[in-house]
């Protein structure tokens, strides 16, 4: 039999169905190669004797011909994700020891249709991060590795153990969430495919907030059909969400391989940025050049304030965080730091209990919505959000969907853009305005860079037109045919 | 409005005063959350995960108390805002699970309105409201339970509340308890709060200021949670003469927040929140904008029941009461209800009278509300009836109002059965008044020079017959007798 | 707009960070280069803009007035650092 581990999940779904394997066979081949994969350092908890149980469970719904439609499969959580009784930290400190009395609507929605949880996946704290070093936990490797180099590099962030569990066939496809760019980057760094949905489409209920304007779970998968097999299961009205949008979720999947021809696709001119590497810029004119011959109209189209959406979502992202990041002071629950006052217990508490880029963040924040400042730097990055969807919004009068980038490079190597945050933060260039416009955002590997390193294209679309996204990321997908699977170093 | 100024050594000072009062929506479930709100539960009994800020948790609004705070938005005669959002106010606290109290600063729910006050000697008075806004109450810190810690009680966090904003419009300590007083009528009126001040459903944080006649305003104090009407005079009292004597002294006030310590009876500053105050509000990006249909405004519009200002009016003229008795039969719902039960058909202002003097003062004398009354409204009309009709007189009424209230029966049962009924048989008087005129000839001689003198006579046919004897007959008797004219 | 030290140690002081003396003037350099660098949104026109603060084209959705939740203090009181009798206990609050 093919190696349980290296199936899509759309393949292994069906394996499970047809009872070509068990849901206990899968899941244990995945629970070995998650312990023969630690020096990855992607999961930081492993659940195999939940797994095991859940599996058994799938496999007697099996027996009785009660499946859903994710049954068995095994399926890694980023550790943003509540989950009732086993630790969930966010990537932090001060959650350790941490564990939820509940479990979040977009884990508890995939048990629901069957899967299976592995564990808990490493991220960067707070999902603070592009490069998954921010994390208490330690930084994730990307199991990719520049063609003779043995050279650590990210996995990008912040859900860089999402994207490289799936990476490495460690799960058959992990959750992730995106606030600037968190899924779809670390989907490009690793070669697999991430789709942060349109805003609301999945509850952040029992989802760590960081930004709760931005903030979006999905899927990090090893192909589209599995990325809308996958969504259609995380996705739903949850009334428990007062941001969760009250539509009916299509069945993604009937969108992955229909005819794209007349589709209009949008190249932004804006997103052409000054010193992109050649190898980004050809792949882009590839991404457009398959999707034309795939009988899609291109169009130009531009998004003038495409150069202010990171400064703007980096004040947008750190106010929402320096308010929402306040229930960890020590009291109910999580870390508490020793101090002779109250105030020293707080102050000490989330000194110890925040890494550097969290407490950044946090002053950012507190600064930018502190007295005097409010309307100088809120109020007017507000605004010009409303400028960047506005943007969109006329984007979409002559164009379906837009063809761009993933990111700027290819995945660095570990403790490369320490010096300066803003070098990090422009990771994420590509991917944040769809954040701030609250808009579907799909990346797909179309190509390895000149090293070996894989590179995506992003599509992103009209609000919750995830199906006009998952069409066209199918036709690339097919287009690019990118086979390339990194070499098995770690096991 | 009547002024009372306050005499210092360098002259006459005026008080200002603006209130903000917090009333407690009488809803069952929190403002954000399911879990139930109550008084007397066990610690942390009633909190759920979100009331308790814990990760990943996210509010979702409750109808009834969006309800609630139009209602009373209403009742004000205020502005109702179609749109209106949730803001963050950050600050740190042990009994504010969340780091943030969930408010409204920009863009409240209701806007201005105004409340017509009544004061005890029924005059009246109007307030302007600023705005009214939901937010969410923070829990409890006990401090004397362990020396070196604080115990946190969250049953209270994320109970619905409703902000009423004055406008700084009373001038004494008495006309800000009687705006306290007239809006927790209102507010028990519309069913929005229960107003019970003992629980702390019902506290008012009082703005304090004074300044020269026809000055501007003064720098001003906020006196927080203040809980009952004595305290809010108390605290208004002690703070301007506070204010006065610092600025007779030559010296400024600082704004600040302060504490009224009922046990000596003075305010103080609160240190601890001293600190510079920055909360850092900013819209709730978990929260919606909230927005009213017309529709459902005047649906509720239309559930309004009477409102006491207009009910009083309405007593004062159907019944011909006087502003008084109008004002404290309107003051509560169930004894305005009562009184309308017991007057049904007969002289109302007499019925007035027994409610307002005889009822409400015995039951307030053992603390009973007129829901408690042993006495159903229908027997007190009952007992009036008796009295109107010439059955008993006011005199006999007062001995069978205590057997009612000691629960013997119906008025008209007492009276048979104690044989209370009132005698004005003439032929039964005759006898009686001839025996006494008999017995006593020299008085009765005097009385013909000295006709006030009559009365004697009377009280003494009232005393022979038990004080049933109707002394209207009595009067004309004797009056034919002794040849009085 | 540069931050200084001492704005750094307000802030902190907001957010409720001790921060060593030793850090305040880094992190001022630090904060003071990611501001400069926001600064360029001074640069966009934003005359009668509304400001966006949610994506979401939808009112507040509303909840019955129904209780669902809470009666179970061991559940909030799991995972507290302290607890006594049914309490959170939290460092002694001075007022
Ligand atoms: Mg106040
Ligand atoms: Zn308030």
């Amino acid at each position: 039999m093919t190696e349980l581990t290296a199936l899509t999940l759309t393949d292994a779904v069906e394996g499970l169905r047809t009872k070509r394997f068990s849901a206990e066979e899968i899941t244990r081949a995945h629970l070995e190669a998650m312990e023969g994969a630690r020096t990855l350092n992607a999961f930081t908890v492993e659940t195999p004797d939940r797994a095991l149980e859940m599996a058994r469970a799938s496999d007697a719904r099996i027996a009785r011909g009660e499946g859903g439609p994710l049954e068995g499969a095994p399926l890694g959580v980023k550790d943003l994700f509540s989950t009732e009784g086993v630790e969930t930290t966010a990537g932090s400190r001060i959650l350790q020891g941490f564990k939820p009395p509940y479990e979040s609507t977009v884990t508890a929605n995939l048990w629901r249709d069957g899967a299976v949880m592995l564990g808990k996946l490493n991220m960067d704290e707070f999902a603070m991060g592009s490069s998954n070093e921010t994390s208490a936990w330690g930084p994730v490797a990307n199991p990719w590795r520049s063609r003779g180099s043995n050279a650590s590099l990210t996995p990008g962030g912040s859900s860089g153990g999402s994207a490289s569990a799936v990476a490495a066939d460690l799960c058959l496809g992990a959750t992730a969430s995106d606030t600037g760019g968190s899924i779809r980057q670390p989907a490009a760094f690793t070669g697999t495919v991430g789709i942060k949905p349109t805003y609301g489409r999945c509850s952040r209920w029992g989802m760590v907030a960081f930004a709760s304007s931005l903030d979006q779970a999905g899927p990090i998968t090893r192909s589209v059909s599995d990325a809308a097999l996958m969504l259609r299961s995380m996705s739903g009205h949850d009334p428990k969400d007062s941001t969760s949008l009250p539509v009916e979720t299509p069945d993604f999947t009937q969108f992955v391989g229909r005819d794209v021809r007349g589709l209009r696709v949008g190249v932004p001119r804006e997103y052409r940025v000054d010193g992109m590497p050649a190898e980004i810029e050809q792949l882009w004119e590839q991404g457009v050049a398959w999707l034309r011959d795939a009988g899609c109209e291109i169009v130009e189209v531009s998004l003038p304030h495409t150069r202010y959406a990171l400064p703007a979502y980096y004040i947008v992202a750190p106010a929402e965080a320096s308010s929402n990041l306040a229930r960890y002071d020590g009291m109910r629950f999580g870390y508490r730091a020793g101090g002779g006052t109250l105030t020293e217990v707080y102050e000490n508490t989330r000194a110890e209990g925040f890494g550097d880029e969290v407490k950044r963040r946090i002053l950012i924040g507190t600064y930018v919505l502190s007295a005097g400042f409010y309307d100088a730097y809120y109020l007017r990055a507000l605004k010009v959000r409303r400028r960047i969807a506005d943007d969109f919004d006329r984007a979409w009068e002559t164009c379906d969907a837009l063809l761009t980038p993933s990111t700027p490079t290819a995945a660095f190597a570990l403790g490369d853009k320490d010096a300066d945050p803003v070098t990090m933060y422009l990771n994420d260039v590509f991917t944040v305005p769809a954040n701030l416009a609250g808009l579907p955002g799909i990346s797909v590997p179309a190509g390895l860079d000149a090293n070996g390193l894989p590179l995506g294209l992003q599509l992103v679309g009209r609000a919750l037109d995830e199906g006009t996204l998952f069409s066209l990321a199918g036709a690339l997908e097919q287009a690019a045919a990118f086979r390339a699977k990194p070499e098995r170093w770690w096991s | 409005m009547t002024d009372t100024l306050i005499q210092g050594r360098t002259g006459p000072w005026e008080i200002v005063l603006g209130l903000e009062v917090h009333a407690q929506v009488a809803s069952r479930a929190k403002l954000f959350s399911g879990a139930a709100v109550g008084f007397g539960a066990g610690p942390n009994a009633q909190v759920s995960t979100v009331d308790a800020g814990f990760p990943g948790m996210l509010p979702v609004l409750n109808r009834f108390c969006v309800e609630q705070a139009v209602k009373t938005g209403l009742g004000l005669n205020a502005q109702i805002h179609r749109t209106s959002r949730f803001d963050r106010k950050n600050y740190f606290y042990p009994d504010l699970p969340q780091g943030y109290q969930i408010s409204q600063l920009y863009h409240p729910i209701v806007g201005e309105g105004a409340l017509e006050v009544e004061r005890d000697d029924g005059s009246t008075f109007t307030v302007g409201i600023e705005r009214l806004h939901l937010e969410q109450d923070a829990g409890k810190s006990i401090h004397d339970m362990d020396p070196h810690s604080t115990y946190v009680d969250l049953n209270r966090s994320g109970t619905a509340l409703m902000e009423i904003v004055s406008r700084p419009d009373m001038r004494s300590a008495e006309d800000a308890a009687a705006y306290v007083r007239t809006l927790r009528t209102l507010l028990r009126a519309l069913g929005t709060c229960d107003g019970d001040m003992e629980k702390g459903n019902l506290r008012a944080d009082v703005n304090v200021s004074v300044r020269r006649p026809g000055e501007g305003l003064g720098t001003r104090c906020e006196i927080k949670n203040v809980n009952s009407f004595r305290f809010i005079m108390q605290a208004i009292e002690y703070e301007a003469r506070r204010q006065v004597e610092i600025l007779e002294d030559g010296g400024k006030i600082t704004q600040e927040t302060r504490l009224f310590d009922p046990g000596r009876g003075e305010t103080r500053s609160m240190r601890s929140k001293e600190e510079a105050h920055d909360y850092r509000y900013f819209p709730d990006p978990d929260l919606l904008p909230l927005v009213l249909e017309e529709a459902w405004i005047e649906e509720i519009r239309a559930s309004l029941p009477e409102l006491p200002a207009a009910r009083r009016r309405r007593f004062a003229e159907q019944y011909g009461l006087t502003a008084y008795d109008a004002g404290v039969l309107t003051a509560e719902d169930e004894r305005a209800a009562y009184f309308e039960r017991a007057a049904g058909g007969r002289n109302a202002k007499l019925v007035a009278n027994w409610t307002v003097n005889d009822l409400l003062g015995r039951l307030s004398a053992e603390d009973r509300g007129i829901a408690e009354s042993p006495i159903p409204p229908e027997t007190l009309g009952e007992l009036v009836g008796l009295i109107e009709e010439g059955t008993i007189s006011s005199k006999i009424a007062k001995t069978v109002f205590e057997k009612l209230w000691a629960g013997e029966g119906s008025a008209r049962e007492v009276v048979e059965r104690e044989g209370l009924v009132q005698v004005s048989d003439t032929g039964a008087l005759e006898a009686a008044v001839d025996k006494l005129i008999a017995a006593n000839p020299d008085k009765a001689e005097a009385v013909k020079s000295k006709p006030q003198a009559i009365g004697w006579f009377v009280g003494q046919v009232m005393k022979e017959t038990g004080g049933k004897a109707n002394p209207a007959v009595v009067n004309a008797l004797l009056r034919a007798r002794l040849g009085i004219d | 707009m540069a931050v200084d030290a001492e704005t750094v140690r307000r802030v902190a002081r907001l957010a409720r960070i001790a921060e060593p003396e030793a850090r305040l003037d880094p992190l001022a350099r630090e904060i003071s280069g990611i501001l400069g660098w926001i600064e360029q949104l001074n640069e966009v026109d934003v005359e009668g803009v509304e400001p966006m603060a949610t994506a979401v084209h939808a009112t507040q959705p509303l909840r019955e007035d129904v209780v669902a939740d809470g009666g179970d203090p061991a559940r909030v009181l799991g995972n507290a650092p302290r607890s006594d009798d049914g309490f959170f206990v939290v460092p002694k609050v001075v007022e």
